[in-house]
């Protein structure tokens, strides 16, 4: 396990020195960061024109929402975005041989070789934004609501984790498909919206499909101290088992891997 | 008549030779044509929760709008920088100079073929909307199709001509494609992809106005979903927009060649 903190530390720091020759790179990526969210609050207030509510989510609550999504959005720039998508990469140059000869599991490896730290204000600006909404929302912290939401934001993280994860790890069979994962971004910007704003079909599906819901609408309830215990209980055993199942594909996926050019 | 190198017989063979390398791709272009599905993720915001009225717009009107939105959408959009930025880093954009025809054409080539390409999952697509939501079903008249279809076309001039202008940096950087997403963010707000451009405030409807972004989906769009549109108005901004990008991005290529260093070489 200590070896496994260590490796990260060690990638970690090597990306860090790595990144600090593209300072222009982090600039660029700050602003855009900026405008996106700019740009989501602008679209968000328009549906609060004329004091509607958004599926009986207050102004302040669905900046909860925001929040999260964007605190999500910096985590996937920061750690999954850089290592899921080479792994397409490693299949296709058949690099993958050299990943899976070294004494390190294949799956940590891939999932944390990476860090962009072009994702790191995102994740502060993402969580400023969640506690200054619960704020003004008027929620009562408690150090269990505060506990419920970092759980629930765990779970959100593994559920995506394990989904996208899914996806890069089919490229051992499909080269081609790994834009799956671009169809999978744009669903996932659905999360930028409570899921009790969407028709009774893909509220359906955001839960038990693709469970959006547990990405950013049920940690912004749990900050608000508004979530029901099944649903924590549940998002645990859900994303254990997105977890579990990652697992076992990858492994299955790798029994079928033929190796480039040989 | 050779314009930059090109002729109409150069022109149709690299269409046909693009147009047959994109048919090997087509589960790819399939799942990039559903990454567009965000048009149809707002729709079912925005007729959730009623707020079309506000703006004007009925459940049958955001439905058309939208579904144009996606078509529009998904025939104007453009990835000639990461294209670009991939052969100029690899050296093959080399013997690309060298030949008598303008690189960027051997682009613009590749995104008419897999236009053409992505022409049945567009419609596979809309058929599938058209049954989930039957009350919305239209066929715009045949001048409405030609406007709109023209109209798409300019859209993807400009968006082509806006991303080559990004592209040209880099002659200077590296890492142009980053650049990128300094048009495409004002792009997915303002150009109309996440909500009709009517339901903006005013002022920063005005300021929105001024940039080419609500020509390249809000315009067309809403020529072909049928709703009340400035047509001529509209042509114009988009001619002005081409004349201004056209010279920009000639210059700018003509600046960034002599400072090409052949990477790799």
């Amino acid at each position: 396990m200590q070896r496994y903190f260590k490796t990260i530390r060690l990638f970690w720091s090597t990306a860090f020195a790595s990144q600090l020759e593209y300072q222009l790179n982090f600039l660029i990526e700050l602003l855009a960061m900026l405008g996106t969210l700019l740009g989501s609050i602008f679209i968000l207030s328009l549906f609060f024109t004329g004091g509607r509510q958004l599926g009986d989510w207050t102004w302040e609550s669905a900046l909860v929402i925001q929040g999260v999504y964007t605190f999500l959005d910096g985590l996937t720039n920061a750690i999954l975005r850089p290592n899921l998508t080479e792994i397409v990469n490693y299949v296709r140059e058949g690099t993958l041989d050299y990943v899976l000869l070294k004494p390190i599991d294949s799956q940590f490896w891939l999932s944390v070789k990476k860090f962009s730290f072009a994702g790191l204000p995102e994740i502060i600006l993402g969580l400023s934004i969640v506690f200054w909404a619960a704020i003004q929302s008027a929620s009562t912290f408690s150090i269990y609501s505060l506990f419920v939401f970092i759980i629930s934001l765990l779970i959100g993280f593994i559920i995506l984790y394990s989904v996208w994860f899914l996806i890069a790890a089919s490229s051992i069979w499909f080269v081609k498909t790994w834009n799956a994962t671009e169809v999978l971004r744009a669903l996932l910007a659905a999360g930028r919206y409570p899921i009790s704003a969407y028709p009774v079909i893909l509220r359906f599906i955001f839960t038990l499909v693709l469970p959006i819901a547990f990405l950013t609408t049920f940690p912004a309830e749990a900050i608000l101290g508004e979530l029901k215990f099944n649903i924590l209980f549940f998002g645990l055993i859900l994303s254990s088992l997105f977890f579990i199942f990652s697992r076992l594909f990858w492994k299955f996926a790798l029994k079928h891997y033929t190796s480039a050019s040989s | 008549m050779r314009i930059f190198g090109l002729s109409l017989k150069v022109f149709k063979t690299l269409l046909t030779t693009q147009y047959a390398y994109m048919l090997e791709y087509r589960i790819e272009i399939a799942l990039w044509a559903l990454s567009g599905v965000l048009p149809f993720i707002m729709f079912s915001l925005w007729s959730q929760n009623d707020v079309g009225n506000s703006f004007g717009l009925n459940d049958v009107g955001l439905a058309r709008y939208f579904l144009s939105a996606f078509l529009v959408r998904q025939f104007s959009v453009v990835w000639v920088v990461f294209s670009f930025e991939e052969d100029s880093l690899t050296g093959r954009l080399s013997p690309y100079l060298l030949q008598p025809l303008h690189p960027l054409f051997r682009y613009v080539a590749s995104h008419l073929a897999e236009q053409a390409t992505r022409l049945p999952f567009a419609i596979a697509i809309a058929i599938i909307f058209f049954i989930l939501n039957p009350s919305s079903f239209w066929l715009p008249s045949l001048p409405q199709l030609f406007l709109a279809y023209l109209s798409t076309h300019f859209a993807f001039t400009i968006a082509f001509l806006l991303q080559s202008l990004v592209a040209a940096l880099c002659f200077w950087t590296e890492k142009s494609s980053a650049l990128e997403r300094l048009i495409f963010v004002p792009y997915l707000f303002l150009s109309g992809l996440l909500v009709p451009l009517s339901a903006f405030p005013s002022n920063v409807l005005k300021v929105a106005m001024l940039t080419p972004f609500p020509y390249l989906i809000n315009f067309p769009a809403k020529i072909l979903s049928g709703m009340p549109v400035d047509i001529s108005n509209g042509f114009l901004a988009q001619i002005l927009w081409i004349s201004i990008l056209v010279p920009s991005v000639n210059i700018l290529w003509k600046l960034g060649v002599k400072r090409y260093t052949a990477m790799g070489a």
